[in-house]
């Protein structure tokens, strides 16, 4: 797994929009890139969508981009392949790109486990917080720990954060074989 | 009235869930046995019809009944009474399914 201090491995992925994101060029552009290991089908993955979409309208103008990567196998789950990715960005209307790794290299890479499994890298590519968005899915009401939005405040003030690990919590990603 | 507990450890929900369950059979003064049932396959998923984990079976129905489910080893998806999606059925949801057997019982009687 990517630890802590470590390069973001890069990535070309293709997004549902047509056009392919470049990691190199995503850091070159802003000052911080989440990447979230994503999917369609996970009930913990909608559960944290919405809050994603908010993150990313939160701190777009502060130079942070948000990715979604889904490397589900597509084949045992369908409604993780490219075409139900476009319908789920169409109706969720989405505001980050959301890639998908039909290889699962980048996913194996980065040492995704879980979806949503979250890693913040920082403009020099540079892994800053790895882990969970927050620590309750199920009531963003009642979220204790915002580890996610922590760990951007922090790295926007050229800090280290407070957590800089937390556990993924989410399904399983699905690998092939 | 029979309870089935289906699991698949593969999803992190399932001991939240057991304890939602029994919670909710205790605040409605029910005394039923949970049949705890891990789901570990592909062909178990599809032998039990089981939609993801967890999936909780009351007297053999469904107490969240899908319209055209897929039967396989994944977290389940509810739905909250306000809407939200979770990995978890509502408190509502359950007492809901157990108020129904207990009234089928009841109706039987």
């Amino acid at each position: 797994m990517l630890e802590i201090g470590q390069k973001g491995p890069g990535f070309a992925l293709p997004g549902v929009d047509g056009q392919t994101y470049d990691l190199e060029h995503l850091l070159t552009a802003h000052r911080a890139v989440v990447v979230i290991f994503s999917c369609n089908h996970c009930p913990y993955v909608r559960a944290w969508e919405g809050r994603m979409m908010q993150l990313q309208d939160d701190y777009r103008a502060q130079g942070v981009a948000l990715v979604a990567i889904n490397a589900n196998d597509a084949v045992r789950y369908p409604d993780d392949n490219f075409d139900a990715m476009k319908a789920r960005a169409r109706e969720m209307n989405f505001n980050f790109p959301y890639l998908r790794d039909d290889s699962q290299d980048t996913a194996r890479q980065y040492g995704a486990t879980h979806t949503p499994h979250g890693f913040l890298l920082d403009s020099s590519g540079t892994l800053r917080y790895r882990g969970a968005i927050d620590d309750n899915y199920d009531d963003p009401d009642a979220v204790q720990h915002h580890y996610l939005r922590d760990a951007l405040d922090s790295v926007l003030a050229g800090e280290t954060p407070t957590h800089q690990t937390s556990g993924a919590v989410g399904c399983t990603i699905k690998w092939v074989g | 009235m029979r309870v089935q507990f289906l699991w698949w450890e593969g999803c992190p929900s399932h001991p939240e869930a057991w304890q939602r369950l029994h919670d909710v059979l205790a605040g409605l003064d029910v005394h039923a046995e949970v049949e705890r049932i891990e789901i570990k396959t592909d062909d178990d998923a599809e032998r039990w019809r089981f939609p993801g984990s967890p999936t909780i079976l009351i007297d053999g129905q469904d107490i969240a009944p899908q319209a055209e489910p897929v039967y396989r080893l994944t977290c389940r998806l509810y739905f909250r009474e306000d809407g939200r999606p979770s990995p978890l059925p509502s408190e509502a949801t359950i007492r809901r399914a157990v108020q129904q057997a207990l009234a089928r019982c009841q109706d039987q009687v």
